[in-house]
């Protein structure tokens, strides 16, 4: 039973992190119609950048936390002006390819510059016993420092104007253009708040798991995989979606096999879209 | 195109086929087996153009067909002890036939969604291969027996030589007929071609499935000149691979993947060689680099600039003309 | 005369909204219909139901006697029923005709096989197709055009040569959405001769219209939408002087 347990916590923990990872993907393309693919390769980076401010230059945990969203929401609007608004209006595919080229150019750039896998220290290293399930301090600081980003992102859609106008544009771009909205703000200010939501994420999970160039590319594929199940620019979709892999993720690499526990997502996804070619819920046309 | 031209194309293709069947005993060892190795790309980069340069569908998951094919190929040969020419089209329909199955769910999806669950079905392959010894041969991988004709280095070189032309003389009998215009109209505007009549679906599948059957081929093809393999063949990186040659080449050309693979191939190979420090850390750097810039800058890629260019040159360039890779 | 086109109980929703509102009307063999009403009435939507684009939350369509309630787009076309977009769609990087063979394409029947192997069936139906893009471009006016990119052509030859398109299939029915749309007004009387000469060809036509005077000289019967309901129908004249008309265009009509 603890160890069942175990897995639930280990199985939401990772889902925290699915969920920060797929909300700035939906957002973006909710927004912006742009399937964001080099979104986890941001979230590599901003991993590295913890390695740098944290270990390179012996800066406190919480302070390297803001250091980090902040350079990253900068690197997301970077990357909104310099590849996705010279090719608006055109298809999406070409977006997509150009995501791809960008992958391809930060992934090698931090191999060379660092080949090896890093570790960070953890800020707290405890592990709490609680009714038979033992965990490490770490994962609940995962999992609620998503849950308060979560709630944080609610509130700031819902009750600033800015945030509002962020939805406006997700729901009805020409409507928010007609009242006045400037899309090319909203769009940039999107960027930097999707990116600095993986920021958060990937300096929540450092601790937990090795650093390495290649650790964007299957979150990426899982978060689409979320969007799409939870439906595209659904945020209701993508927080659901991203609990609920997560924690299968964790069930099936227990009681079925560890070997294949990042194509399992993907398998699912297959099989929910030879059935439903438009996700399981939903989400904007 | 008057008469005149007809004839110059046709004697420079004439030229080109001299210059191709002349080439072994012009280059070195290396170089044939390395030109070799190239052609057989360019049959993959071939079936890629297909399906993304014509339909519009940017399958991502070529490298695990391409593994696939030439695993089927490999197999087929040395275990179950197949005739040679029974295992190549074997091979290629195998291949096919997955590529019907994996058609089937992801092609109701449209543009990335598409190119993502493809991705996801490479990954996937790729773990499976990775993950599942007998099926891969594990670290000593897969030998695949080469048939007598073709120990000499310059029988294979020709062996390749004559799928490569005739998958580019099948694909032109495609394109230029009704079928290929079909395809391209689903690509133009899919809407209007339901409209019209055109059962979208039906016509994706069947260009992804002759899509995957070349792809196969030019697995087996690598196979048969590698005379071994191992699961990395079936990395998602060589559909990244072949979608840098095709968009660099030109989509929805035949020129265009030929010049784009056999160009950057050796010219990867020529920088390795002359010792050009970090090309093999930073080639991806490069490809990712090459690939915005292209997208961005010249979407009809290096054939399509000098068409362009030439067809200005000629004073009939027309605004508008501008392509797009997949609209 | 007997009705090729029949809509009953007609009704699609969007979310709350109520785009088309159980509409009812039937369209004779040969006659054009026409289909006014403010922006936002429902009748894009309403060729989208008959289309197949989009499927209708209530109600029928028979389309020669057959219900075609809810069959995909290339089938309805497949039936004989052709249409044109507000937004003019064409395939806009290929040329002119071969736009025109893409719209005869459903009538053709050359697989893979027949291409790989260049059979009889393969060269009869391209020569087929090649007699009459000829014939439509003549038709359609569009000769000088041919070898150019559809999207680079002018506004009004492309809404030609939309309909061209729709013309290669043989069409029993067209449904042409705002053909003069976004064309100067000195060009739409090439549009509106193109329509007349559709159908004396036989063709049955029904066409969406804001241009109250140019359905006044064209069509045989209107129907008039507004907020998805039909207020009236009839002939162009009498439905010109009707009260409820009269206030949905603010007085416009003064035919
Ligand atoms: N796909 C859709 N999703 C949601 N609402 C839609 C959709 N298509 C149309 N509508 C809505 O349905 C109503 C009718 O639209 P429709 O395009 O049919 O009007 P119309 O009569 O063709 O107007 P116009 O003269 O401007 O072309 C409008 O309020 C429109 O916003
Ligand atoms: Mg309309």
């Amino acid at each position: 039973m603890s160890f069942f347990l175990n897995q639930v916590v280990i199985g939401i923990q990772l889902g925290s992190q699915y969920v920060m990872v797929a909300l700035g993907l939906t957002l973006i393309f909710g927004i912006l119609d742009i399937s964001h693919f080099a979104h986890g390769h941001l979230y590599m980076v901003g991993a590295y950048l913890l390695y740098i401010v944290m270990v390179l230059w012996d800066v406190n945990y919480w302070l390297a936390l803001l250091i980090c969203m902040v350079a990253l929401a900068l690197a997301g609007i970077l990357v909104e002006r310099a590849v996705y608004r010279p090719l608006r209006g055109q298809p999406q595919i070409n977006t997509f390819i150009a995501a791809i080229g960008l992958i391809l150019m930060l992934e090698t750039l931090v191999r060379g510059i660092q080949p090896k896998a890093l570790s960070v220290p953890k800020p707290i290293d405890r592990t709490l016993e609680f009714a038979g399930v033992s965990m490490e301090v770490q994962r609940l600081i995962v999992i609620i420092g998503a849950i308060l980003f979560i709630v944080a992102l609610q509130l700031f859609i819902k009750r600033t104007r800015l945030g509002t106008a962020i939805e406006a544009v997700a729901q009805d771009r020409e409507g928010a253009s007609l009242v006045g909205i400037n899309v090319n703000r909203i769009s940039a200010l999107t960027f930097a708040v999707a990116t600095a939501l993986a920021a958060a994420a990937a300096v929540l999970m450092a601790p937990l798991a090795f650093i390495s160039p290649e650790m964007g590319g299957v979150l990426i594929l899982k978060a689409f995989v979320i969007v799409v199940i939870g439906g595209l620019g659904s945020i209701k979709g993508a927080i659901f979606g991203g609990y609920i892999l997560g924690l299968l993720e964790a069930l099936a690499i227990a009681y079925v096999s560890s070997a294949y526990k990042d194509v399992f997502a993907f398998a699912v996804l297959i099989a929910i879209l030879a059935v439903r070619p438009t996700g399981l819920f939903k989400g904007r046309d | 195109m008057g008469k005149s031209g007809r004839y110059v194309k046709a004697s420079a293709l004439l030229i080109l086929l001299g210059i191709a069947a002349a080439l072994p005993w012009l280059l070195g060892k290396y170089q044939v087996r390395i030109l070799t190795l190239a052609m057989a790309w360019t049959i993959a980069t071939l079936s890629l153009n297909l399906i993304l340069g014509y339909t519009g569908q940017a399958s991502l998951a070529h490298g695990a067909f391409l593994g696939i094919g030439a695993y089927a190929f490999g197999i087929m040969v040395q275990r179950v002890g197949l005739n040679f020419w029974i295992s190549l089209p074997l091979a290629c329909v195998v291949t096919a036939l997955l590529g019907l199955l994996v058609g089937l769910p992801s092609l109701r999806t449209k543009g990335p969604y598409f190119a993502i669950v493809t991705l996801c079905f490479n990954v996937i392959i790729l773990k499976v291969f990775e993950n599942w010894n007998w099926l891969s041969g594990g670290i000593q991988g897969q030998v695949v027996p080469r048939p007598a004709f073709l120990t000499q280095r310059w029988a294979r070189y020709y062996f390749v030589l004559a799928f490569l032309l005739l998958t580019l003389v099948a694909m032109r009998l495609i394109v230029k007929s009704l079928l290929g215009v079909t395809l391209m109209s689903i690509r133009s505007n899919e809407d209007l071609a339901e409209a019209v009549g055109i059962n979208s679906f039906r016509n994706k599948l069947l260009a992804f499935v002759i899509s995957c059957f070349v792809v196969g081929l030019a697995g087996a093809l690598l196979a048969l000149e590698n005379g071994q393999l191992d699961f990395t063949i079936t990395n998602y990186l060589y559909s990244f691979y072949l979608l840098i040659y095709l968009l660099i080449g030109g989509v929805a050309t035949l020129s265009g993947p030929v010049v784009g693979t056999i160009g950057l191939y050796f010219l990867l190979d020529y920088m390795k060689n002359i010792g050009i420090k970090g090309v093999e850390e930073f080639r991806y750097f490069l490809f990712g680099l090459i690939l915005l810039l292209v997208i961005i800058f010249f979407p009809m890629g290096i054939t399509g600039g000098v068409k362009r260019a030439w067809e200005w040159a000629r004073g009939r360039f027309r605004k508008g003309e501008a392509g797009e890779v997949a609209g | 005369m007997t009705a090729l086109l029949k809509v009953q109980g007609l009704t699609r929703l969007f979310g709350g909204l109520v785009a088309v509102n159980k509409v009812d009307f039937e369209v004779p063999e040969g006659s054009i219909l026409g289909i006014i009403g403010p922006n936002g009435a429902g009748k894009s939507t309403l060729f989208n139901l008959i289309g197949g684009t989009i499927p209708p939350s209530e109600g029928k369509i028979f389309f020669a006697g057959r219900d075609i309630t809810g069959w995909r787009p290339y089938r309805v076309a497949r039936e004989g029923i052709a249409r044109t977009f507000q937004t003019t769609a064409l395939f806009e990087e290929l040329p002119v005709y071969v736009n025109l063979v893409i719209g005869r394409r459903m009538r053709t029947r050359s697989g893979l096989g027949d291409v790989l192997s260049r059979t009889p069936r393969m060269r009869r139906e391209r020569d087929e197709t090649t007699a009459k893009v000829m014939e439509v471009l003549e038709f359609t006016g569009l000769g000088r055009y041919a070898g150019e990119p559809a999207g680079s052509i002018p506004q009004e030859a492309q809404k030609r040569l939309a309909i061209g398109v729709a013309l290669m299939g043989e069409p029993r029915l067209l449904l042409l959405d705002e053909p003069t749309g976004g064309v100067g007004m000195g060009e739409t009387d090439e549009i509106i001769d193109l329509i007349g000469r559709v159908r004396e060809r036989g063709i049955t036509v029904c066409v969406i219209e804001h241009k109250m005077r140019m359905m006044m000289s064209l069509a045989d019967r209107m129907v008039v939408l507004n907020f998805g309901v039909k207020i009236a129908e009839g002939e162009p004249r009498k439905v010109c002087e009707d009260p409820a008309v009269i206030e949905a265009y603010l007085g416009e009509c003064i035919a």
